[in-house]
Protein backbone atom coordinates (compact mmCIF):
# COMPACT_ATOMS: atom_id res chain seq x y z
CA UNK A 1 0.00 0.00 0.00
CA UNK A 2 3.02 2.40 0.79
CA UNK A 3 4.83 1.40 -2.26
CA UNK A 4 1.47 2.71 -3.93
CA UNK A 5 1.15 5.79 -2.25
CA UNK A 6 5.21 6.26 -2.82
CA UNK A 7 4.38 5.69 -6.63
CA UNK A 8 2.17 8.10 -6.55
CA UNK A 9 3.75 10.98 -4.98
CA UNK A 10 7.00 10.55 -6.79
CA UNK A 11 5.00 10.95 -10.04
CA UNK A 12 3.78 14.14 -8.58
CA UNK A 13 7.17 15.09 -8.22
CA UNK A 14 6.80 14.99 -4.07
CA UNK A 15 9.28 13.13 -1.99
CA UNK A 16 8.44 9.36 -1.55
CA UNK A 17 7.55 8.32 2.42
CA UNK A 18 10.69 6.59 3.98
CA UNK A 19 9.78 3.08 5.70
CA UNK A 20 11.36 0.13 6.70
CA UNK A 21 11.15 -3.23 4.85
CA UNK A 22 12.80 -6.53 3.52
CA UNK A 23 11.62 -9.47 3.25
CA UNK A 24 7.76 -8.93 3.18
CA UNK A 25 7.34 -12.36 3.95
CA UNK A 26 6.90 -11.83 8.10
CA UNK A 27 10.40 -12.83 8.87
CA UNK A 28 12.85 -10.98 9.19
CA UNK A 29 11.62 -8.14 11.57
CA UNK A 30 12.18 -4.77 9.49
CA UNK A 31 8.93 -3.52 9.13
CA UNK A 32 7.67 -1.42 11.69
CA UNK A 33 5.00 0.82 11.71
CA UNK A 34 1.94 1.35 13.97
CA UNK A 35 -1.32 1.31 12.44
CA UNK A 36 -4.33 2.57 13.85
CA UNK A 37 -3.01 3.04 17.45
CA UNK A 38 -0.79 -0.59 17.59
CA UNK A 39 2.51 -1.94 16.56
CA UNK A 40 2.34 -4.03 13.02
CA UNK A 41 -1.66 -3.04 13.46
CA UNK A 42 -2.98 -5.46 16.11
CA UNK A 43 -3.83 -8.46 14.06
CA UNK A 44 -2.94 -11.99 15.75
CA UNK A 45 0.50 -13.08 14.61
CA UNK A 46 1.24 -10.59 11.72
CA UNK A 47 3.46 -7.85 10.66
CA UNK A 48 3.30 -4.97 8.99
CA UNK A 49 4.34 -6.29 5.63
CA UNK A 50 1.95 -9.16 6.07
CA UNK A 51 -1.11 -7.07 6.89
CA UNK A 52 -2.82 -6.77 3.40
CA UNK A 53 -5.18 -4.25 2.48
CA UNK A 54 -7.89 -6.59 2.79
CA UNK A 55 -8.61 -6.84 6.52
CA UNK A 56 -9.57 -3.23 5.82
CA UNK A 57 -12.81 -1.75 4.52
CA UNK A 58 -13.35 0.65 1.58
CA UNK A 59 -13.21 4.36 2.82
CA UNK A 60 -11.47 3.05 6.07
CA UNK A 61 -8.68 5.94 7.58
CA UNK A 62 -5.18 4.37 8.57
CA UNK A 63 -3.19 6.06 10.90
CA UNK A 64 0.93 5.14 10.48
CA UNK A 65 3.08 6.31 12.62
CA UNK A 66 6.67 5.15 13.54
CA UNK A 67 7.46 3.44 16.72
CA UNK A 68 7.54 5.74 19.10
CA UNK A 69 10.21 5.40 22.26
CA UNK A 70 13.00 7.03 23.38
CA UNK A 71 15.34 4.08 22.70
CA UNK A 72 14.22 4.04 19.08
CA UNK A 73 15.31 7.65 18.17
CA UNK A 74 13.12 8.95 14.23
CA UNK A 75 15.65 9.25 11.78
CA UNK A 76 12.86 9.77 8.77
CA UNK A 77 8.95 9.21 8.53
CA UNK A 78 8.44 5.76 10.03
CA UNK A 79 12.60 4.51 9.75
CA UNK A 80 13.49 4.71 13.45
CA UNK A 81 16.85 3.62 14.95
CA UNK A 82 16.82 0.26 16.31
CA UNK A 83 20.51 -0.29 16.94
CA UNK A 84 19.70 0.17 21.05
CA UNK A 85 18.51 -3.77 20.68
CA UNK A 86 21.97 -4.79 18.76
CA UNK A 87 23.64 -2.72 21.86
CA UNK A 88 21.14 -5.31 24.09
CA UNK A 89 22.59 -8.28 22.24
CA UNK A 90 26.38 -7.18 22.63
CA UNK A 91 25.41 -7.04 26.46
CA UNK A 92 25.03 -10.52 26.70
CA UNK A 93 22.82 -12.38 23.81
CA UNK A 94 25.49 -14.55 22.71
CA UNK A 95 27.44 -17.39 23.86
CA UNK A 96 31.31 -17.68 23.85
CA UNK A 97 32.87 -20.85 22.11
CA UNK A 98 35.64 -21.83 19.57
CA UNK A 99 34.97 -21.25 16.25
CA UNK A 100 35.72 -24.19 13.80
CA UNK A 101 34.25 -27.42 12.95
CA UNK A 102 30.14 -27.63 12.76
CA UNK A 103 29.94 -29.91 16.13
CA UNK A 104 28.00 -33.11 15.33
CA UNK A 105 24.22 -32.97 15.72
CA UNK A 106 23.83 -35.37 18.96
CA UNK A 107 27.01 -34.54 20.64
CA UNK A 108 25.04 -32.64 23.13
CA UNK A 109 21.96 -34.34 24.10
CA UNK A 110 19.03 -31.50 24.56
CA UNK A 111 15.61 -32.57 26.11
CA UNK A 112 12.51 -32.18 23.36
CA UNK A 113 11.02 -30.27 25.98
CA UNK A 114 13.92 -27.53 26.59
CA UNK A 115 14.75 -27.54 22.52
CA UNK A 116 10.94 -26.70 22.10
CA UNK A 117 11.15 -23.66 24.81
CA UNK A 118 14.25 -22.60 23.56
CA UNK A 119 12.63 -22.60 20.18
CA UNK A 120 9.29 -20.33 21.17
CA UNK A 121 11.51 -17.87 22.40
CA UNK A 122 14.19 -17.96 19.64
CA UNK A 123 11.49 -17.24 17.41
CA UNK A 124 11.78 -13.42 18.08
CA UNK A 125 12.27 -11.42 14.64
CA UNK A 126 13.86 -8.40 16.63
CA UNK A 127 10.96 -6.02 15.31
CA UNK A 128 11.26 -3.92 18.09
CA UNK A 129 7.20 -3.90 18.47
CA UNK A 130 7.20 -5.27 22.01
CA UNK A 131 8.67 -1.56 23.05
CA UNK A 132 6.71 0.08 20.96
CA UNK A 133 3.72 -0.79 22.62
CA UNK A 134 4.85 -0.59 25.61
CA UNK A 135 3.73 2.22 27.79
CA UNK A 136 6.87 2.19 30.06
CA UNK A 137 9.27 1.59 26.58
CA UNK A 138 10.47 -1.26 28.00
CA UNK A 139 12.43 -4.39 26.21
CA UNK A 140 11.45 -7.16 28.72
CA UNK A 141 9.99 -9.17 26.36
CA UNK A 142 12.74 -8.45 23.71
CA UNK A 143 15.20 -9.56 26.76
CA UNK A 144 13.65 -12.32 28.45
CA UNK A 145 13.24 -14.11 24.91
CA UNK A 146 16.68 -13.75 24.39
CA UNK A 147 18.00 -14.58 27.96
CA UNK A 148 15.23 -17.41 28.23
CA UNK A 149 16.56 -19.02 24.64
CA UNK A 150 20.18 -19.47 26.36
CA UNK A 151 19.23 -20.69 29.85
CA UNK A 152 17.31 -23.38 29.27
CA UNK A 153 20.37 -24.81 26.75
CA UNK A 154 23.37 -26.51 27.65
CA UNK A 155 25.77 -23.90 25.20
CA UNK A 156 24.34 -20.84 26.92
CA UNK A 157 24.39 -22.07 30.64
CA UNK A 158 27.87 -21.50 31.78
CA UNK A 159 27.42 -17.37 30.81
CA UNK A 160 23.31 -17.41 31.86
CA UNK A 161 24.18 -15.24 35.58
CA UNK A 162 26.52 -12.48 33.69
CA UNK A 163 24.10 -12.14 30.89
CA UNK A 164 21.39 -11.60 32.49
CA UNK A 165 22.73 -8.95 35.08
CA UNK A 166 24.79 -7.32 31.49
CA UNK A 167 21.41 -7.24 29.72
CA UNK A 168 19.37 -6.02 32.29
CA UNK A 169 21.91 -3.13 32.70
CA UNK A 170 22.22 -2.12 29.07
CA UNK A 171 18.69 -1.71 29.32
CA UNK A 172 19.09 0.88 31.43
CA UNK A 173 22.24 2.59 29.55
CA UNK A 174 20.20 2.46 26.49
CA UNK A 175 17.03 4.45 27.86
CA UNK A 176 14.49 1.39 27.64
CA UNK A 177 12.11 1.97 30.79
CA UNK A 178 10.84 -0.61 33.58
CA UNK A 179 8.13 -3.65 32.94
CA UNK A 180 4.98 -2.83 35.03
CA UNK A 181 3.00 -6.22 33.46
CA UNK A 182 0.97 -4.78 31.22
CA UNK A 183 1.31 -7.33 28.80
CA UNK A 184 1.29 -5.26 25.79
CA UNK A 185 3.97 -6.73 24.01
CA UNK A 186 2.88 -10.11 24.18
CA UNK A 187 -0.23 -8.93 22.56
CA UNK A 188 1.20 -7.21 19.52
CA UNK A 189 4.54 -9.60 19.15
CA UNK A 190 4.24 -10.45 15.53
CA UNK A 191 5.78 -14.08 16.83
CA UNK A 192 3.04 -14.58 19.24
CA UNK A 193 5.71 -14.59 22.47
CA UNK A 194 4.62 -15.14 25.46
CA UNK A 195 5.27 -12.79 28.92
CA UNK A 196 6.14 -15.90 30.88
CA UNK A 197 9.87 -15.28 29.73
CA UNK A 198 9.87 -11.99 30.99
CA UNK A 199 8.89 -14.39 33.93
CA UNK A 200 11.81 -16.65 33.58
CA UNK A 201 14.03 -13.44 33.00
CA UNK A 202 13.23 -12.12 36.63
CA UNK A 203 13.43 -15.78 37.89
CA UNK A 204 17.03 -16.15 36.42
CA UNK A 205 18.08 -12.79 37.20
CA UNK A 206 17.03 -13.16 41.16
CA UNK A 207 18.62 -16.73 40.90
CA UNK A 208 22.13 -15.11 39.93
CA UNK A 209 21.50 -12.81 42.46
CA UNK A 210 20.89 -15.26 45.60
CA UNK A 211 23.81 -17.63 44.23
CA UNK A 212 25.81 -14.52 44.27
CA UNK A 213 26.87 -15.72 41.01
CA UNK A 214 27.41 -13.14 39.02
CA UNK A 215 28.88 -9.26 39.22
CA UNK A 216 25.31 -7.40 39.69
CA UNK A 217 27.35 -5.98 42.91
CA UNK A 218 30.33 -5.21 41.13
CA UNK A 219 29.93 -1.89 39.37
CA UNK A 220 29.14 -1.51 35.80
CA UNK A 221 32.50 0.61 34.52
CA UNK B 1 24.23 1.44 45.35
CA UNK B 2 24.44 -0.10 42.07
CA UNK B 3 22.54 -3.30 43.00
CA UNK B 4 19.44 -0.20 43.25
CA UNK B 5 19.50 0.91 40.02
CA UNK B 6 18.81 -2.23 38.52
CA UNK B 7 15.34 -2.75 37.12
CA UNK B 8 14.62 -5.93 38.47
CA UNK B 9 15.78 -5.16 41.61
CA UNK B 10 13.39 -2.39 42.13
CA UNK B 11 10.61 -4.37 41.25
CA UNK B 12 11.41 -6.74 43.78
CA UNK B 13 11.83 -4.60 46.06
CA UNK B 14 8.15 -3.14 45.23
CA UNK B 15 6.87 -6.99 44.99
CA UNK B 16 8.55 -7.64 48.80
CA UNK B 17 7.15 -4.73 50.57
CA UNK B 18 3.74 -5.33 48.65
CA UNK B 19 3.41 -8.62 50.17
CA UNK B 20 4.35 -7.10 53.65
CA UNK B 21 1.91 -4.68 53.15
CA UNK B 22 -0.79 -7.30 51.92
CA UNK B 23 0.27 -9.50 55.09
CA UNK B 24 -1.12 -6.41 56.87
CA UNK B 25 -4.20 -6.06 54.96
CA UNK B 26 -4.77 -9.83 55.27
CA UNK B 27 -4.56 -9.42 59.30
CA UNK B 28 -6.42 -6.55 59.94
CA UNK B 29 -9.49 -7.92 58.21
CA UNK B 30 -9.15 -11.25 60.10
CA UNK B 31 -9.36 -8.13 62.96
CA UNK B 32 -12.15 -6.55 61.65
CA UNK B 33 -14.47 -9.64 62.01
CA UNK B 34 -14.58 -9.66 65.47
CA UNK B 35 -16.36 -6.69 65.15
CA UNK B 36 -19.48 -8.62 64.04
CA UNK B 37 -19.31 -9.98 67.26
CA UNK B 38 -20.15 -6.98 69.24
CA UNK B 39 -18.39 -4.36 71.45
CA UNK B 40 -16.39 -7.46 73.70
CA UNK B 41 -14.68 -8.83 71.33
CA UNK B 42 -12.89 -6.43 69.17
CA UNK B 43 -12.39 -4.01 72.16
CA UNK B 44 -10.69 -6.95 74.33
CA UNK B 45 -8.33 -7.84 71.18
CA UNK B 46 -7.49 -3.83 71.02
CA UNK B 47 -6.30 -3.63 74.01
CA UNK B 48 -4.42 -7.03 73.97
CA UNK B 49 -2.47 -5.83 70.96
CA UNK B 50 -0.90 -2.80 73.57
CA UNK B 51 0.12 -5.66 76.18
CA UNK B 52 2.49 -7.15 73.49
CA UNK B 53 4.35 -3.56 72.74
CA UNK B 54 7.64 -5.07 71.57
CA UNK B 55 5.64 -6.89 68.96
CA UNK B 56 3.32 -3.98 68.47
CA UNK B 57 5.81 -1.52 67.72
CA UNK B 58 8.38 -3.73 65.13
CA UNK B 59 4.85 -4.26 63.13
CA UNK B 60 4.51 -0.72 62.50
CA UNK B 61 8.10 0.19 62.34
CA UNK B 62 8.44 -2.60 59.63
CA UNK B 63 5.46 -1.85 58.25
CA UNK B 64 6.29 2.13 57.78
CA UNK B 65 9.72 1.02 56.55
CA UNK B 66 8.08 -1.10 53.90
CA UNK B 67 6.32 1.44 52.73
CA UNK B 68 8.19 3.79 52.31
CA UNK B 69 10.37 1.54 50.51
CA UNK B 70 7.53 0.66 47.98
CA UNK B 71 6.73 4.64 47.05
CA UNK B 72 10.21 5.55 47.02
CA UNK B 73 10.83 2.86 43.94
CA UNK B 74 7.22 3.25 42.97
CA UNK B 75 7.82 6.97 42.22
CA UNK B 76 11.43 6.42 40.46
CA UNK B 77 10.13 4.03 38.76
CA UNK B 78 7.09 5.70 37.33
CA UNK B 79 9.04 8.80 36.68
CA UNK B 80 11.80 7.07 34.91
CA UNK B 81 9.14 5.64 32.55
CA UNK B 82 7.34 8.24 31.94
CA UNK B 83 10.19 9.55 30.65
CA UNK B 84 10.69 6.87 28.24
CA UNK B 85 8.05 8.03 25.88
CA UNK B 86 9.02 11.61 25.00
CA UNK B 87 6.44 11.46 21.84
CA UNK B 88 2.79 10.29 22.30
CA UNK B 89 1.35 8.67 19.76
CA UNK B 90 -1.43 9.95 17.48
CA UNK B 91 -3.40 7.30 18.15
CA UNK B 92 -3.00 4.50 20.85
CA UNK B 93 -5.03 1.35 21.23
CA UNK B 94 -3.91 -0.71 24.22
CA UNK B 95 -4.87 -4.40 23.58
CA UNK B 96 -4.17 -6.30 26.99
CA UNK B 97 -3.36 -3.22 29.59
CA UNK B 98 -6.07 -2.95 32.06
CA UNK B 99 -7.64 0.61 33.65
CA UNK B 100 -5.91 -0.74 36.94
CA UNK B 101 -2.44 -1.17 35.66
CA UNK B 102 -2.30 2.12 33.95
CA UNK B 103 -3.70 4.08 37.14
CA UNK B 104 -0.76 1.79 39.52
CA UNK B 105 0.52 5.24 40.30
CA UNK B 106 -2.85 7.34 40.88
CA UNK B 107 -4.67 4.35 42.83
CA UNK B 108 -1.32 4.13 45.18
CA UNK B 109 -0.82 7.92 45.77
CA UNK B 110 -4.80 7.64 46.62
CA UNK B 111 -4.64 4.61 49.12
CA UNK B 112 -1.49 6.80 50.71
CA UNK B 113 -3.71 9.76 51.37
CA UNK B 114 -7.34 6.99 52.61
CA UNK B 115 -4.32 5.92 55.04
CA UNK B 116 -3.60 8.76 56.67
CA UNK B 117 -7.21 10.24 56.61
CA UNK B 118 -7.60 6.10 58.18
CA UNK B 119 -4.98 6.64 61.07
CA UNK B 120 -5.79 9.94 62.09
CA UNK B 121 -9.53 9.03 62.43
CA UNK B 122 -9.44 5.16 64.21
CA UNK B 123 -5.70 5.70 65.45
CA UNK B 124 -4.98 9.11 66.61
CA UNK B 125 -8.77 9.71 66.78
CA UNK B 126 -8.12 13.51 65.63
CA UNK B 127 -11.15 13.72 63.26
CA UNK B 128 -14.08 15.51 65.48
CA UNK B 129 -16.77 12.83 66.79
CA UNK B 130 -14.49 10.14 67.31
CA UNK B 131 -13.81 9.32 70.76
CA UNK B 132 -16.22 7.74 72.75
CA UNK B 133 -16.65 7.29 76.36
CA UNK B 134 -14.81 3.43 77.48
CA UNK B 135 -16.94 0.52 77.28
CA UNK B 136 -17.87 -1.41 80.48
CA UNK B 137 -14.34 -2.84 81.41
CA UNK B 138 -12.89 0.91 80.83
CA UNK B 139 -11.62 -0.23 77.92
CA UNK B 140 -11.15 1.79 74.76
CA UNK B 141 -14.44 1.11 73.09
CA UNK B 142 -13.33 0.27 69.24
CA UNK B 143 -16.66 -0.64 68.95
CA UNK B 144 -18.69 2.38 69.45
CA UNK B 145 -16.11 4.23 67.58
CA UNK B 146 -16.33 2.40 64.52
CA UNK B 147 -20.33 2.42 64.86
CA UNK B 148 -20.63 5.69 65.12
CA UNK B 149 -18.21 7.02 62.61
CA UNK B 150 -20.07 4.76 60.00
CA UNK B 151 -23.38 6.58 60.85
CA UNK B 152 -22.74 9.27 59.06
CA UNK B 153 -22.83 8.51 55.37
CA UNK B 154 -20.40 10.46 53.57
CA UNK B 155 -17.92 8.00 56.05
CA UNK B 156 -18.67 5.57 54.84
CA UNK B 157 -18.81 6.45 51.64
CA UNK B 158 -15.42 7.71 51.71
CA UNK B 159 -14.29 4.27 52.85
CA UNK B 160 -16.05 2.51 50.38
CA UNK B 161 -14.63 4.41 47.36
CA UNK B 162 -11.18 4.02 48.99
CA UNK B 163 -11.72 0.15 49.60
CA UNK B 164 -12.46 -0.08 45.92
CA UNK B 165 -9.64 1.87 44.79
CA UNK B 166 -7.47 -0.21 47.01
CA UNK B 167 -8.88 -3.34 45.54
CA UNK B 168 -7.83 -1.64 42.00
CA UNK B 169 -4.61 -1.45 43.16
CA UNK B 170 -4.28 -4.86 44.25
CA UNK B 171 -6.16 -6.46 41.60
CA UNK B 172 -2.99 -4.97 39.52
CA UNK B 173 -0.34 -5.97 42.12
CA UNK B 174 -1.11 -9.26 43.05
CA UNK B 175 -0.54 -10.95 39.22
CA UNK B 176 2.04 -8.89 39.07
CA UNK B 177 4.23 -9.56 42.68
CA UNK B 178 4.26 -13.54 41.34
CA UNK B 179 5.31 -12.53 37.83
CA UNK B 180 8.39 -9.76 39.10
CA UNK B 181 9.67 -12.30 41.24
CA UNK B 182 9.53 -14.97 38.69
CA UNK B 183 6.65 -17.61 39.91
CA UNK B 184 5.04 -17.63 37.02
CA UNK B 185 4.83 -19.24 33.64
CA UNK B 186 2.19 -20.35 30.76
CA UNK B 187 0.13 -22.76 32.20
CA UNK B 188 -0.51 -20.50 35.62
CA UNK B 189 -0.51 -17.25 33.94
CA UNK B 190 -4.63 -17.64 34.27
CA UNK B 191 -4.93 -18.66 37.86
CA UNK B 192 -2.33 -15.65 38.32
CA UNK B 193 -4.48 -13.29 36.75
CA UNK B 194 -7.50 -15.12 38.69
CA UNK B 195 -5.89 -14.40 42.01
CA UNK B 196 -5.26 -10.91 41.13
CA UNK B 197 -8.88 -10.04 40.50
CA UNK B 198 -10.35 -12.43 43.08
CA UNK B 199 -8.16 -11.69 46.04
CA UNK B 200 -8.89 -7.64 45.61
CA UNK B 201 -12.97 -8.59 45.53
CA UNK B 202 -12.43 -10.88 48.59
CA UNK B 203 -10.42 -7.80 50.29
CA UNK B 204 -13.31 -5.11 49.19
CA UNK B 205 -15.97 -7.13 50.33
CA UNK B 206 -14.64 -8.13 53.76
CA UNK B 207 -13.61 -4.42 54.45
CA UNK B 208 -16.54 -3.01 52.88
CA UNK B 209 -19.61 -5.11 54.45
CA UNK B 210 -18.86 -3.22 57.93
CA UNK B 211 -19.53 0.22 56.88
CA UNK B 212 -22.91 -0.96 54.90
CA UNK B 213 -23.94 -3.34 57.47
CA UNK B 214 -23.91 -0.22 60.11
CA UNK B 215 -25.48 2.20 57.73
CA UNK B 216 -28.07 -0.72 57.06
CA UNK B 217 -27.97 -1.31 61.16
CA UNK B 218 -28.81 -4.91 60.76
CA UNK B 219 -27.38 -7.47 64.04
CA UNK B 220 -24.98 -6.08 66.55
CA UNK B 221 -25.29 -2.81 64.68
CA UNK B 222 -29.31 -2.55 65.17
CA UNK B 223 -29.93 0.20 67.96
S1 LIG C 1 9.61 -6.84 5.94
FE1 LIG C 1 10.48 -8.61 6.85
S2 LIG C 1 9.09 -8.93 8.47
FE2 LIG C 1 8.12 -7.34 7.44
Amino acid sequence: MLDVVNEDLIREGKEPIAFDHDCREGICGMCSAVINGVPHGGFERTTVCQLHMRKFKDGDTLYIEPWRARAFPILRDLVVDRGTLDRLIQAGGYISCHTGGVPDGNALPISKGGADYAMDAAQCIGCGACVAACPNGAAMLFVGAKVAHLAVLPQGQVEAPERVAEMIQAMRDCGFGNCSNHYECEAVCPKGISVKFIAKLNREFLKALILAKTGPFKSSD
Amino acid sequence: MQILMNSVVRKTLMSLTGIAMLAFTTVHLLGNTLVFNGPDDINAYSAGLHYLPTLLWAVRIGLAGALAVHIFFGLMLTLENWRTKPHKYAVKRMLKASFAGETMIWTGLLTLAFLVFHLLHFSFRLVPGSVPAPDFQGRFDIFSMVRDSFRSGPISLGYLVAMAILALHLSHGIQGILQTVGLNNEMSMPWVRRLGKGSALFFFVGYGVIPLLVLAGVGVFAG
